[in-house]
């Protein structure tokens, strides 16, 4: 048990996915959705950086989650200038009451 | 060994707690700190896993650059005087019932498929193999990443800047 193996470190990522999910169909605040989908990410992750080092050796894992991360940073910029939008039209970051985002 | 367990677990609750407090705190400044929690675990994980350069990258580009952003939405969304309001969409029965059939399954299918295992590696450091992929075999990626960031930089500019009102 206490020898690390691959499994402790995918039951930590499915656990961690589960609450990115859980903070995405429940929260309504548009910015708490967008923290859970990083924490999907995260998890998406973890699972590559797992893998590659158990599983498939090499670097390939990590370069495939280099890349995952560039694209996270890029939707949380966007992300966040589509709720910084739509809080100044709006007053509001429900994300189930957005319904524009130009009047 | 047993100490590398239990910097893990140590690792493993900062990781899970934060995750739990973004999901389930109803102060959302409060989630943005668990947030913060969370990737720091992360991080470490990923040392723990011998991705040196990942976990250096996970802290400079998420918790220096995205959170921070993160935090930076927080600030100027929310009102204080709403700030402790609960908002949830979906009802927490549904939620928890997703959560529990998702991490049950995908727990599940962790420990019980057989991974074709390729033996332990050794822990080394890997920014000189990074370094020569990326210019290397992962050449065309990593410039095509290069073009998507900058294409959505610009567009979160031309979408959060304050309009002129052409009269």
């Amino acid at each position: 048990m206490a020898h690390l193996t691959l499994t402790h470190f995918l039951v930590i990522s499915a656990l961690l996915f589960g609450f990115g999910l859980l903070a995405v169909v429940t929260r309504r605040n548009a910015v708490a959705v967008l923290m859970g989908i990083e924490l999907i990410l995260n998890a998406a992750n973890l699972n590559l950086v797992a893998f590659g080092r158990y599983v498939a050796g090499g670097i390939s894992g990590q370069v495939f989650s280099l890349f995952v991360i560039v694209l996270a940073a890029a939707e949380a910029a966007v992300g966040l200038a589509i709720i910084l939008t739509l809080y100044q039209m709006s007053r509001n970051i429900d994300a189930s009451a957005a319904t524009t985002l130009k009047e | 060994m047993q100490t590398e367990f239990i910097i893990f677990v140590f690792l493993a609750l900062a990781t899970l707690i934060g995750a739990a407090s973004v999901a389930l705190s109803r102060n959302i400044f409060w989630s943005a700190m668990g947030l913060l929690s969370s990737l720091v675990g992360v991080g470490g994980l990923y040392v723990m896993l011998s991705a040196d350069f990942v976990a250096i990258t996970q802290v400079l580009v998420y918790i220096g650059g995205v959170l921070v952003l993160i935090i930076f939405a927080v600030m100027l969304t929310s009102h204080i005087q709403d700030i402790n309001v609960s908002n949830r969409s979906m009802g927490l029965v549904g939620g928890y019932l997703v959560f529990f059939v998702t991490a049950t399954l995908l727990c599940f299918v962790a420990i019980w498929t057989p991974w074709k295992l390729t033996g332990e590696l050794p822990v080394a450091d890997t920014t000189v193999a990074i370094g020569n992929g990326l210019l290397g075999t992962w050449l065309l990626p990593f410039e095509i990443a290069s073009v998507v960031l900058v294409a959505t930089l610009v567009g979160a500019i031309v979408i959060a800047r304050k309009e002129v009102k052409a009269d």
